[in-house]
């Protein structure tokens, strides 16, 4: 970003702060940011309108158009609520809440997080053994793919009520039932791109490995484990976010008393937008969080197997 | 073993423990869609010890497929073979043999030691003897202070050279080449030639060379095998007699240019320019 100060050295000034901020993510990121709040707001105004006029004529009350705006954008039960109204939402639920609270979003973050990472550890560690036999054993690969692959198209949001109702009818509640529709939806990609993955090297490699006399886990331990690596992470960045919605919609069904889940059901149940909104964003947030999460450990692991950087 | 004895009626050996490599009738055919190919015909072959053999001929001659045979990593459909006295597939288990791929096959995620040791863990050997013999190998072919370094670090024929460090590493007697130094520009590959003939000369092993160079071949062999496609076979075996300490001078010299228009002779004889 500096080559151009560096190579002029003449000029006065290096470039403005819109340059550098455009050269790199940040710029772009807040241009399309901002935009989406302009589109937000607007979207607010009119989504609200109809109602707000409706309340002005029933109450034969006049207004101006700054009236009109300012209450279409203040509502308590708006059908599109503006971002700050999400924002003070989520300042008072996330921060101004004891976390041990029932409407602490952190005590539900928390619940929807917990079943989240048990599912997806499940679920990667599932993908990653039918993986393994599949890649090793041609009977499993004839047998076990056309399931694994059809499993995958059976809607998650009818079989979820049947996992919850099953499962609670052995004594199961809470938890495990979520973290298991989490594990059912996040073992896809892992299995699918660890097979993938774990068949990569060439032929040139296997045979190399085959004039050593290599045992078959010689050869899975020094060359298709290794191999598989940026399989592995691209799969678990797509895993561990469905392994989120996962367990949101498993608290969708039993009417859940905590989780991100049970804030939208019970925000749609009571025309609290505004709450369903909060609990929206901040799902995305942590979805998001847990893709960064993963990023950052693939980074760890690709320098320290020597990747060029 | 009976196989052996077999082998030893039909065909004497002088001092068995001198062949290294002793081939009688092997053929090898190839089942694909579009029926059989002939891989290999009626291949009759005896490599000594100490030997550098070069197999020359165009594509689709069977020369990598008979390096391949060797090493057990294709079967032989019909005939007799013996590694040091045993079936391709004992001496694989053996490790007997090591093995350099036309391209480098160095694991991009492991140093060049760590590349050079990876037969060794294979073969349970302690992480001291492991860095001892990694460090020698690498100083064999002069790529001593690149042990910490990763292949994409190093330029091709660097990256060749590490694997052949790794094939030296653990000290089979028999080294296979197929076609090592084939993607490689012409001063480079001079260069590598000249140095795996004094490793050659210097460890006495036993090489057997694929290449498709006339020039490479005759340099390097003691012993060149030409080869003809369709079905792949042996048409001319020629022994030379150049010294073990030559140096690329000898490519000026009448011997070095009638070897080499024997071995041209052989390639035409066997319609290798037909098309």
């Amino acid at each position: 970003m500096t080559t151009d100060a560096a190579t002029l050295p003449a000029a006065r000034t290096g470039p403005g702060l819109w340059t550098r901020m455009m050269k790199g993510q940040t710029g772009p990121v807040c241009v399309m940011l901002i935009g989406l709040f302009v589109i937000w707001y607007i979207g607010a105004i009119f989504m609200n309108m109809p109602g707000q006029l409706d309340r002005y004529a029933r109450a034969k009350q006049d207004w101006t158009v700054s009236q009109l705006v300012e209450a279409t954008l203040n509502q308590d039960r708006p059908v599109l609520p503006a971002p700050h109204q999400v924002a003070a939402e989520m300042y008072k639920t996330i921060f101004a809440t004891k976390i041990t609270s029932k409407r602490s979003l952190v005590y539900h973050t928390w619940v929807t997080l917990s079943s989240t990472l048990l599912g997806f550890g499940i679920g990667t560690l599932l993908g990653i053994l039918l993986a393994v036999g599949i890649v090793h054993v041609l009977t499993l690969e004839k047998s076990l793919m056309p399931w694994v692959i059809s499993s995958q198209t059976i809607p998650i949001l009818a079989i979820a009520p049947m996992i919850i109702v099953v499962l609670g009818a052995i004594g199961l509640k809470g938890l495990v039932p979520k973290a298991m529709i989490s594990t059912y939806l996040c073992f896809f990609p892992v299995t699918i791109g660890m097979v993938k993955g774990l068949r990569s090297p060439d032929h040139i490699q296997l045979d190399l490995m085959r004039t050593y006399n290599a045992s078959r886990w010689q050869t899975f331990f020094a060359l298709r484990w290794p191999s598989s690596m940026p399989f592995l992470f691209a799969s678990l960045k797509v895993a561990i976010a469905i392994s989120l919605v996962g367990a949101i919609v498993g608290e969708l069904p039993t009417g859940a008393q905590a989780g991100l889940g049970a804030r939208l059901l019970a925000g749609s149940y009571y025309g609290q937008t505004v709450q369903i909104w909060a609990a929206l964003l901040t799902a995305a947030f942590v979805a998001a969080m847990m893709v960064v999460v993963v990023g950052l450990f693939e980074k760890r692991v690709l320098e320290r197997m020597g990747v060029r950087a | 073993m009976t196989l052996q004895a077999v082998v030893n009626n039909v065909a004497p050996m002088p001092a068995s423990k001198d062949v290294v490599v002793d081939i009688q009738k092997m053929s090898l055919t190839f089942q694909t869609a579009d029926g059989p190919v002939y891989a290999l015909s009626d291949v009759d072959l005896t490599i000594n010890r100490g030997d550098f053999v070069s197999f020359i001929g165009p594509s689709g001659c069977g020369k990598t497929t008979l390096l391949r045979v060797i090493a057990d990593l294709e079967r032989a459909t019909a005939g007799d073979i013996l590694i040091n006295g045993v079936s391709p597939r004992q001496a694989r288990e053996d490790r007997a043999y090591g093995y350099v791929f036309q391209a480098p096959a160095l694991l991009p995620w492991r140093s060049i030691e760590r590349n050079v040791t990876l037969p060794l863990e294979i073969m349970e050997i302690s992480k001291e003897e492991r860095v001892k013999r990694a460090h020698d190998a690498l100083k064999l072919v002069e790529l001593n202070g690149f042990e910490k370094k990763f292949p994409w670090q190093l330029s091709g024929g660097m990256q060749q050279r590490a694997s052949i460090a790794r094939a030296l590493s653990f000290d089979a007697d028999l080294l296979l080449m197929d076609e090592p130094f084939g993607a490689l520009d012409e001063i480079v590959r001079d260069h590598l030639n000249e140095q795996l003939l004094k490793l050659w000369a210097r460890t006495n092993k036993t090489v057997a060379f694929v290449t498709h160079s006339i020039p490479e071949a005759v340099f390097l062999s003691s012993k060149i095998v030409v080869m003809s496609p369709r079905p792949g076979r042996i048409i001319d075996v020629i022994e030379t007699d150049f010294a073990k300490d030559r140096t690329l001078d000898i490519r000026e010299t009448p011997e070095f240019l009638e070897v080499a228009h024997r071995v041209r002779e052989g390639l035409r004889a066997g319609h290798s320019y037909d098309d």
